[in-house]
């Protein structure tokens, strides 16, 4: 779009587009392992991720948002790449905790550890911790809302 | 302004369910028109759980669930009206009011829960809370060994060492000295083998 009217118009309808998509961020009831945990603690009534439209979803038909939270093994590897490709576009992945975002401990020993999930699947954000604390996917959240914010429909 | 309004109340709730269809329609065209298709076939699969989808989704389910359920929902509501008869059946205003009031209610109760019991009775007998059970069969093999060999070796007595902790813990003392350095070069020493000419 080269004239003034036409980019604004796009331009707005990518703001509705963003705003309602990063409102109501859905992650797939997922978590692998102790990161898991964080995960459920910052969904409940303390953290309450429902305040920024964050309801985990029980099935990748409906979800927007991956959350890999633990440790990923060969085994899930295989599955986690299978529930990736389930979901509707546009989607979205969280690395959460250090085995996810590049093997954590199991980093040089773990013959069983992917050596980090973006190697089978592409990460939007990385969240840093062993497990990461609630504010810390939180934060996430919000950067991947910011992410959001920036997308349009002409590059998409 | 008496007018009559020319939309009976029918009417109304006609143009309720078009506006809503409409509705939905609208939404999902604006989904279609929006939403990003890349389909791919590991995407057009089932989802089972991130699983591979194996085997056919119509498998055969036993029918006895069914009547079991049946007769589970019979005293389920069995129950509920048995909890707003206890409320009633205990008020003093009503035991007041009449003296049989509390004989009336309890008799009653007792005949509802007779006939439901009788139904349960007669659901037993045609055998319909029967469990289709796993058959019992013991591994025969033909072996020329007979089971009382097995018998009296499991009967016979033996011999054992008498055993006890003290005696497990105590280690040899030469276990606990340790070994005399033997003085000068020792250990190991390679040895090359000159390759045969």
């Amino acid at each position: 779009m080269k004239n003034d009217t036409g980019s604004v118009m796009i331009v707005k309808v990518d703001d509705l587009l963003n705003w309602a998509r990063l409102s109501s961020l859905w992650p797939m009831s997922f978590g692998i392992a102790c990161c898991a945990i964080e995960m459920m603690g910052s969904m409940a009534s303390t953290y309450d991720l429902d305040r920024f439209g964050v309801f985990p979803r029980p099935s990748p038909r409906q979800s927007d948002v991956i959350i890999i939270a633990g440790t990923v093994t060969f085994k899930m590897a295989e599955r986690i790449k299978r529930l990736y490709e389930q979901m509707p576009e546009p989607k979205y992945v969280i690395s959460m905790g250090s085995c996810s975002n590049c093997g954590g401990p199991y980093w040089q020993h773990g013959y069983h550890v992917v050596k980090g999930v973006d190697r089978i699947i592409p990460v939007d954000i990385y969240v840093q911790g062993c497990p990461p604390r609630p504010e810390a996917l939180i934060g996430a959240i919000l950067e991947l809302q910011k992410k959001i914010e920036q997308e349009s429909l002409l590059n998409s | 302004m008496n007018e009559t309004s020319q939309l009976s109340e029918f009417g109304k709730i006609f143009i309720y369910l078009i506006m809503g269809v409409l509705f939905v329609l609208f939404t999902f065209f604006l989904g279609k028109l929006v939403a990003l298709k890349k389909p791919n076939s590991e995407k057009l699969t089932s989802y089972e759980c991130g699983e591979e989808p194996a085997g056919n989704s119509w498998i055969q389910f036993n029918s006895r669930f069914y009547v079991i359920a049946l007769v589970f929902l019979l005293f389920d509501v069995e129950l509920a009206f048995i909890f707003p008869w206890a409320t009633v059946f205990s008020q003093q205003q009503l035991i007041n009011a009449d003296p049989y009031w509390g004989w009336l209610s309890l008799i009653e109760m007792f005949i509802f829960v007779g006939i439901l019991l009788i139904g349960l009775v007669y659901v037993w007998k045609k055998g319909d809370l029967n469990w289709i059970r796993p058959e019992l069969s013991l591994p025969v093999s033909p072996s020329k060994i007979p089971l009382s060999a097995y018998q009296a070796l499991n009967d016979d007595t033996y011999k054992t060492k008498s055993f006890s902790i003290d005696s497990e813990i105590s280690i040899p003392e030469k276990v606990l000295t340790e070994p005399a350095v033997s003085s000068g070069r020792s250990g190991f020493i390679p040895k090359f083998k000159r390759p045969a000419l």
